[in-house]
């Protein structure tokens, strides 16, 4: 009898082009939003995650048959794109918006990637992806897909071990109380957290290399998937300008000028 | 009617694109942190050596076959530039062993020369240029360092000075004369390894560019394989006029990045540093300047990018080459001077890093050519076309 095949994974990983962590961001004009004429790049927490794919594959070598990337932005999204794919992601699906759209909201992002997931005829056995973007911080993303796919979940990873014969995973979670270790069947959802890793720089040779990797393009009609926003952003405002502090004397002059500022203490 | 398909001077490929990103994230996170101390202690920090082999940017024009990138000039240029804004020391590393040793080699080495150094080039192996002498420097072919047969090697005595990277280095080309009788004629490039004897002599200590370190070679009896030398007999002086032609658009853009550095580190600080109840920068004096450095930092980018897409698109490049060292290096020291008086008292302090790049600027105009060498070339070019 043939022993059974070591469980090949096919890994997928959503990423975002978001605006850079160190611009300093802008309300425009309108008080609509801000400024996007700034600085674009991959949302850190994706980054994280295609750092995770590839260490795995690293670790688990053959084990690990392919890690796909995908992000539904804009044309200039494929940059975002070729830098996963330079850092070292097999290929790529680009699901196309017109530029100016409105970036989707977290279900039709989910919604999207279950469509492209179902459409996979290897399969995907392992989805990892940031636990929120810094753009919206929404954080909503990996627990709706897990949802909507019934799988697995582990969010705000700060450590993932896979064992391919068992198609299991180890995943160490941070929480509020401190750390959480869930053991999980694939497939699944992981999200990762600051503490996962720490992403490489793209070298020059996986540059060159990123130029000859495939890139599929999909609109959101090819998917049958409606990205129409859900909610509609009324008024953007910059935070009011802090106003300095006080010092005081002592406790009881403390507790005045906290009741003056209109806090009390609840009664039990 | 239809749009030009030529275009502007700052169009870069994607792959570029991606190369200056990574450059630049690597150069902000792992050389940033490292400036200071490299620069007080006058020495390269190994793990940044390391960290630029790492990254690829060792080989960038190398073939994938020599285990380099093989990518563009231009893509050398910009990992130059993007390096010289955090740190010109370590910038001139990356620049001399891409654009001088690595060359060298590629265009003038026999298969077998190139199968033998690119690869430890490309991977570990810190590279070398070794032509000025204690007696030689603008003069470079009146060269002393001799080189006398000795049935299948060659018998290398003389002193070689100012060499980039020799502290570090472990591959060095040397330029020696097999028959002085021929004048630069016998100008001869020969390839050894620091461990055929060569002696790595006094380390100068530098106003700027301190981490980049600076040595005297000397060589006694030092022997050599005939099978070393590139290019043939005699052909040292043709290697090394065209190979210093491409070697100043590398240092064009070391220059350029320096004064983008120290710009970028001053600007900001005189939108947030408040006298008389409003940001300096926003006088109008202080903006003024700033707007006139910015102007000039732009000149020399186009100057230095027009100079690489030339080259690479197989166009005469040396008077452009040389307008692009020499104006980037001029303007590298102005703007970067203005850095530490926009700065005030801070810009002052060695702590900011703002002085760092005016004391590092000064080399720009000497080595690889001083500024006069620069515009008598240029000065050539005119005469030759207008008389």
């Amino acid at each position: 009898m043939r022993p059974s095949a070591v469980r090949l994974l096919n890994i997928l990983v959503p990423v975002k082009r978001a605006v850079d962590f160190a611009v300093k961001i802008r309300v425009n004009p309108e008080q609509t939003g801000i400024d996007l004429n700034v600085k674009h790049s991959m949302n850190p927490f994706d980054e994280i995650a295609v750092e995770e794919a590839v260490r795995l594959r690293e670790r688990l070598k053959d084990a690990v048959k392919s890690i796909k990337v995908v992000t539904i932005g804009p044309p200039k999204a494929v940059e975002t794109l070729r830098t996963a794919l330079a850092m070292g992601a097999d290929s790529a699906i680009h699901v196309e918006i017109p530029e100016g759209t409105p970036s989707p909201e977290p279900l039709a992002v989910a919604k999207t990637l279950r469509e492209l997931v179902m459409r996979q005829k290897e399969g995907v056995d392992l989805i990892i992806m940031g636990k929120q973007a810094i753009d919206d911080d929404a954080g909503q993303t990996g627990q709706m897909l897990a949802g909507l796919m019934d799988w697995a979940q582990a969010t705000f990873a700060s450590k993932v071990d896979v064992d391919p014969s068992t198609k299991a995973a180890n995943v160490t979670r941070e929480i509020d109380g401190g750390l959480e270790q869930l053991k999980c069947q694939l497939p699944m959802v992981i999200t990762t957290d600051l503490r996962l890793n720490e992403p490489r720089y793209a070298s020059l040779p996986n540059i060159m290399k990123a130029k000859k990797k495939p890139i599929e393009k999909f609109t959101p009609a090819d998917l049958g998937v409606d990205l129409t926003p859900r909610l509609r952003t009324l008024k953007v405002t910059e935070p009011p300008k802090r106003v300095g502090g006080g010092k005081v004397a002592n406790v009881d002059e403390l507790l005045v000028k906290l009741k003056e500022a209109g806090i009390t203490p609840k009664r039990a | 009617m239809e749009g030009s398909t030529l275009n502007s001077l700052d169009t870069f490929t994607e792959e570029e694109e991606m190369l200056r990103e990574s450059v630049r994230r690597f150069a902000t996170d792992v050389v940033a942190p490292k400036v200071r101390e490299m620069d007080e202690r006058e020495r390269m920090d190994p793990e940044i050596i390391k960290g630029l082999f790492e990254q690829g940017l060792m080989g960038i024009e190398t073939s994938v076959e020599h285990g380099g990138a093989e990518s563009s000039f231009t893509s050398a240029i910009i990992a130059i530039e993007e390096l010289a804004k955090v740190d010109p020391s370590v910038s001139v590393m990356c620049d001399v062993h891409n654009t001088l040793v690595n060359t060298i080699l590629r265009k003038y080495g026999t298969k077998e020369q190139q199968d033998k150094w690119l690869p430890p080039l490309s991977e570990s192996k810190l590279g070398s240029f070794c032509l000025s002498e204690p007696a030689s420097g603008s003069d470079a072919f009146s060269l002393q360092t001799r080189a006398v047969k000795d049935g299948s090697h060659w018998i290398i005595n003389g002193s070689k000075m100012w060499i980039t990277n020799s502290h570090e280095a472990e591959i060095f080309l040397i330029f020696a004369n097999v028959d002085p009788s021929k004048g630069y004629k016998g100008i001869t490039c020969f390839i050894a390894t620091k461990d055929m004897g060569i002696q790595i002599a006094k380390k100068e200590e530098k106003l700027g560019i301190r981490a980049s370190s600076t040595c005297t070679l000397n060589f006694d009896d030092l022997r050599i394989p005939e099978e070393n030398i590139i290019g043939g007999e005699g052909k040292g002086y043709k290697i090394a006029i065209e190979i210093l032609n491409e070697g100043r658009i590398g240092i064009a853009a070391q220059m350029l990045g320096l004064a983008q550095g120290a710009f970028d580190k001053a600007v900001p600080y005189t939108y947030t540093r408040k006298q008389f109840g409003q940001p300096v920068g926003t006088f109008q004096g202080m903006a003024f300047q700033i707007a006139q450095a910015a102007v000039e930092i732009e000149s020399a980018r186009l100057l230095t990018y027009n100079a690489a897409r030339r080259k690479e698109e197989g166009k005469s490049f040396t008077k452009e080459a040389a307008m692009a060292k020499y104006w980037a290096s001029v303007i590298a020291q102005r703007v970067s001077g203005q850095a530490i008086e926009w700065a005030g008292g801070v810009g002052f302090t060695r702590e900011t890093g703002i002085e760092k790049y005016w004391r590092d600027s000064k080399i720009g105009a000497i080595y690889e050519g001083t500024s006069n060498i620069q515009l008598q070339t240029i000065a050539r070019f005119i005469q030759k076309e207008y008389s």
